[in-house]
Parts: C-alpha cells; sequence; structure tokens
C-alpha cells in the first residue's frame, strides 16, 4: 500500500500499562484503507479494545505513532480529534439524563451548530438508522437494548465523521436483535462508506461484516491482516487457524458468491430438442432429468421416463425447478438449497435469463 | 381540658395570648433563621463542590480531605462556638462559620459518591464523543449525580435549621433566641413555639429539596416501557 493511501495508519504502536511489564499492544503497525471496515479480533487480552482506543486517544500510546487522515493524532487536542471521530461501545453509554433526540445530538452540539441545524440532523439521522421517530422524546432506559444501539449508532454519526470505532457493538444483545443490527450496519456502510474499525471476539461476526481481518494474539501481536476470504483460505499459522475454527470450508461458501464459480451450461436442452438429444445430455451430467429451454427461458424439467416415444422434449409433462439460485447468491445458500431439494445442482437464473447450473462439485471446487 | 392545658395562662405548654402578642418577633426570628440556615447551605454546597471536584480530579487528596472536614463534623457545636467568639466575636459570621463546617462533610461525601456512581459506560462514551473534561463535569458527572447530591442537601439541611437555634448563643438570631428566653423565663410558650417552627422549617427544606430533585430529575421518573 502506498505511503498516505491508509485513512487510519498504525506505526510500530506500543502500549504497557503502568504497574505491568508485559505489553498490551506490541509493536503494531497496521494500515486501515478508507472506505472500509476493519475488523480487530482476537481472544481476550489481545489488546484488540486498547488498539482502537489509542486511535481516538482514549488510552495513550507507550510508543509508536498513529495517523488519522495523514495528520499524527497527538498534533491537536484530544478532544477536537474525537469530535471527528465516530465513537460505539458495548455498553452504548447513552447519557440516561437526555432524551434520545438530545443524545444524537451530542456532537454537532460540542461542535457549536445552531439548534434548527442540529435538529434537521437528528431527523435524518433517525431515518439512517431506522429508528421510530417517536422515539426521540423518551428517556434511554425505555428504548430496549436494540434500539438503545441503533441511537448509539445514530449519535456516532451524528457530525458526519469519516471515521467510526465500534468496540463490541453487538455483543451484549440477543442474538436475533445482533443478526438484525449486524444487517443494519452493512446496508448503511453502503450508503455512508466510513473507515470503520470494528472490535469483537465473534470471528463469525467479523467474517461477515468486515472487508479485512486483523487477528491479534494476546499481548497485542499481529498474527494475520487480509481480507475474510484470504484468511480462511490460507490461514498465516496455526493460531490463526484455530482462532478461525471449524469449518472453514463452510465459512468461506459464506463469503464467495455463485458468480464466483464457473458455471456449468447444465442438463439442458432446447424445447425441439429429440429424446436422444435429451438422454445423451442426461448421461453427461449423470441425471435423470433434463431442463427444457425456450430461448433464455427456462421451462422447466422433464423425467427421463416420460420421454419415450414423443418427438420433441417440449412436449412431455414439464415441472418446475425448486432448486434455484442467483449469481448473487452465497455458495453456502446454494448447497444449502441443493442438499434441502435433494438434487445435485442448482439453477441459476438472473431476471429469469438461464445462466447456467452450479452441481455439488463446482462448489468444492470453488472452495478449494 | 385540653384548653386549660394549651391556653390558660403563662404557665401552660402553649398560650396563645403570648403567640398573638408576639407576631412580629416570631416573624422576625423566622426571617433569621432562614437566613442563617440559607447561607450556611449556600456556602456550605459551594465549598464542597470545590473540595469534591479537587478529590475528583486529583484522587489522592480525597482522604485528607475527607478527614478534615470529618474532625470539623465532630467537633461539638457549642466547644465550636465558645471557641470562635474569642477570635471572631458574637453575630452571623461565627455562627455561619460553625453551621457551614458541620454540612461540609455529608455534602463532600454525596457529590463524590454521585459522581462516582456514573456508569464507567456513560463517563467513557462522553469524553468518546469529545467533551473537555470540565464540560463533561458539568453536562454530565453532576446533572446525573443529582439525586445523591440533593439526597446530601436534605440530610444538611435538616441538620442545620436544627443546629441554627443553638447559633442565638452567640448573638446571630433566630428560633433559638426564643427557646432560650424560654429557659431563662422557664416560660414554655417561646421554647413550643420556636421548637416547633424550627422542626417545620427543616420539614419545609426537605420538601422543598425533595421537590427540587423531582424537577431536575425528569427521567428517573419514566418507567421502563418496551
Amino acid at each position: 500500500m502506498v505511503a498516505g493511501d491508509a485513512a487510519i495508519r498504525l506505526e510500530a504502536v506500543t502500549k504497557v500499562f503502568p504497574g505491568s511489564t508485559a505489553a498490551a499492544v506490541n509493536e503494531l503497525s497496521l494500515d486501515v484503507p478508507p472506505g472500509t471496515l476493519t475488523a480487530l479480533v482476537g481472544p481476550s487480552g489481545c489488546g484488540k479494545t486498547t488498539t482502537l482506543k489509542m486511535i481516538n486517544r482514549l488510552i495513550e500510546p507507550t510508543s509508536g505513532r498513529i495517523v488519522v487522515d495523514g495528520t499524527d493524532v497527538r498534533d491537536r487536542p484530544a478532544h477536537e480529534l474525537r469530535r471527528d471521530i465516530g465513537y460505539v461501545i458495548q455498553q452504548v453509554g447513552l447519557f440516561p439524563h437526555q432524551t434520545v433526540a438530545t443524545n444524537i445530538g451530542t456532537v454537532p452540539r460540542l461542535l457549536g451548530w445552531d439548534k434548527q441545524r442540529v435538529r434537521d440532523r437528528v431527523a435524518e439521522l433517525v431515518e439512517l438508522v431506522g429508528l421510530d421517530e417517536r422515539l426521540l422524546r423518551r428517556y434511554p432506559s425505555e428504548l430496549s437494548g436494540g434500539q438503545q444501539q441503533r441511537v448509539g449508532v445514530a449519535r456516532a454519526l451524528a457530525a458526519d465523521p469519516p471515521i467510526l470505532l465500534m468496540d463490541e457493538p453487538y455483543s451484549a444483545v440477543d442474538p436475533i436483535v445482533r443478526v438484525h443490527l449486524q444487517d443494519e450496519l452493512l446496508r448503511l456502510q453502503d450508503l455512508v462508506q466510513k473507515t470503520i474499525v470494528f472490535v469483537t471476539h465473534d470471528i463469525d461476526e467479523a467474517i461477515k461484516l468486515a472487508d479485512r481481518i486483523a487477528i491479534l494474539a494476546v499481548g497485542g501481536v499481529l498474527e494475520q491482516y487480509g481480507a475474510p476470504e484470504e484468511l480462511l483460505r490460507r490461514p498465516a499459522n496455526e493460531f490463526v487457524e484455530q482462532f478461525l475454527g471449524r469449518e472453514r470450508g463452510l465459512k468461506r461458501m459464506a463469503l464467495l458468491k455463485v458468480s464466483d464459480v464457473p458455471l456449468s451450461p447444465g442438463a439442458v436442452v432446447p424445447a425441439e430438442a429429440t429424446p436422444a438429444e435429451a438422454k445423451e445430455v442426461m448421461g453427461r451430467f449423470g441425471v435423470d432429468w433434463v431442463g427444457v429451454l425456450e430461448g433464455d427461458r427456462l421451462r422447466g424439467w422433464a423425467a427421463a421416463g416420460d420421454l419415450d416415444g414423443l418427438e420433441r422434449v417440449g412436449d412431455a409433462p414439464l415441472e418446475r425447478f425448486v432448486s434455484w439460485v442467483t449469481p448473487g447468491t452465497a455458495l453456502r445458500e446454494a448447497l444449502d438449497t441443493i442438499v434441502t431439494t435433494r438434487t445435485r445442482a442448482a439453477v441459476v437464473l438472473e431476471d429469469d435469463r438461464y445462466l447456467g447450473m452450479v452441481f455439488i462439485e463446482q462448489i468444492a471446487e470453488g472452495v478449494e | 381540658m385540653t384548653r386549660a392545658v394549651l391556653a390558660a395562662d403563662a404557665k401552660s405548654f402553649l398560650w396563645w395570648d403570648w403567640v398573638d402578642d408576639h407576631y412580629d418577633e416570631i416573624w422576625q426570628r423566622t426571617l433569621e433563621h432562614l437566613r442563617l440556615a440559607g447561607l450556611a447551605l449556600v456556602i456550605g454546597f459551594a465549598i464542597s463542590l470545590v473540595l469534591a471536584l479537587v478529590a475528583l480530579r486529583f484522587r489522592r487528596t480525597y482522604a485528607p480531605i475527607t478527614w478534615v472536614t470529618g474532625i470539623l463534623y465532630t467537633i461539638p457545636s457549642l466547644a465550636l462556638f465558645a471557641f470562635l467568639v474569642p477570635i471572631t466575636g458574637l453575630g452571623t459570621l461565627t455562627a455561619e462559620i460553625g453551621l457551614v463546617g458541620y454540612t461540609l462533610l455529608i455534602l463532600l461525601r454525596n457529590i463524590v459518591a454521585g459522581v462516582d456512581g456514573v456508569p464507567a459506560s456513560v463517563k467513557e462514551a462522553a469524553d468518546g464523543m469529545g467533551y473537555t473534561s470540565w464540560r463533561r463535569v458539568g453536562a454530565v458527572d453532576l446533572r446525573l449525580a443529582t439525586p445523591t447530591i440533593i439526597a446530601g442537601l436534605r440530610i444538611a439541611a435538616v441538620t442545620t435549621v436544627g443546629l441554627v437555634t443553638i447559633t442565638a448563643l452567640v448573638g446571630a438570631g433566630g428560633y433559638g433566641v426564643l427557646i432560650d428566653d424560654g429557659l431563662s423565663r422557664r416560660f414554655n410558650t417561646p421554647i413550643v413555639v420556636g421548637a416547633t417552627l424550627s422542626i417545620a422549617m427543616a420539614v419545609a427544606f426537605d420538601l422543598t429539596l425533595l421537590g427540587t430533585e423531582r424537577a431536575l430529575t425528569p427521567w428517573a421518573r419514566r418507567s421502563r416501557r418496551r
């Protein structure tokens, strides 16, 4: 990566807490590209939260340098730096004595925006994070955990900071709400394109959300840094492999899409084809059915036994395919479709257009 | 029977004729009492606030500060006034030194405890949002400590209103003058009037502060709706 490309750059950052001999973070260097979500992942004691807090100077490094948008974070007062960096924490930390609207408007008020501008911005954010605007006048104690976390995100985004730091934001909410919030974050990130640093101990959360994952070992040692797919495909060492856990293939399949594997032309014939031609195709693909095409539309499938004595395959009684996916479908879901419908292949369609088929073998090759 | 006890003459428990004749004096003593107690609370709160902020900022000073205010608190009030009169003379100043001194420990402790009780996550979020440390103290820490601080003020207020009756001894006025007068003449009525009004004033202070707390902490009353 070219110098200056990173939105956040850590240069040999070390933190030794007073009274401790071991480093919490050790000579950590890391470039976070702008507009991406980078997850810091590791077991407890790996210094991931410490690292995060050094970016907004809630913790000052013992040595090393942190550069945000080209300037050293120590070049200006900490409170000014922090107003330009959104911050979301696990316990949310909403101000209990302020209404939701006042909470969200915190940083704009600190920046001295006038009242009307703050109000307009709050209204905008409520929509952005999908909150009911009737909640604006409530106090945080009147909200559910999921609502509180949404308010926390809205508050962090209030002054439209280029950078967002999130410290295990979803580990205190129940699993169903967590999945919702994760999906919302992905949707939100599509819209706002912030540089997000996300701390979590949950590798699956990191795989789901992150563009890049940094895996840290105890003592703040960087074990591997790269795209989730890359980590799953080629773990740098045993520690990373263990941390990624079992079912690495399945996890990768969740990241890869049907469009990432070469499609098979599939066991299909045009409606005008003869039964003999159809049987030849079935034989080639080792199936006892054949898809019937009319132009680029797939009309359905015919069973081998129904073809005898027909002139054209199109005259056979056709069944609809139940096992179909789109190029954007995750491989893992495609596999699930194949397995649960007990076929060997799934039809790949895009806007009703037939693109081909994906067989279990191709999924396996893609994950190789 | 009741009339005989309550209203018959100067020997009775409460002689209304005396009360009727002394409305002006009772009113004057009330104002003096109110002023002495109110001033002591305001000054005591201001000093405690400064001490608390120092103790919160420089944690090591908390123990010595509590130690000094604790000693002040334990000095018997009569002894303290007796000690002060040769230095500061008779009057309001002497009274206030003593009264203020007795409020410090309670107020200081409650302010510090209140701020300590603010959830760490809230403080961390405030820092992370970019509050300067003093602004955070004012806008977040002290606001959230309000219930605990007012709890301290209520104790201090009730104690102080009672204690003001003693400051009559140093010539500062208040209901103590009435009580003193009654004691020296073996005359019940002023004692009963002074003591009763003093109690009433303590209750009034308490209720006012309770109302103030309610008004200042609207968030505390909303029930959890989910």
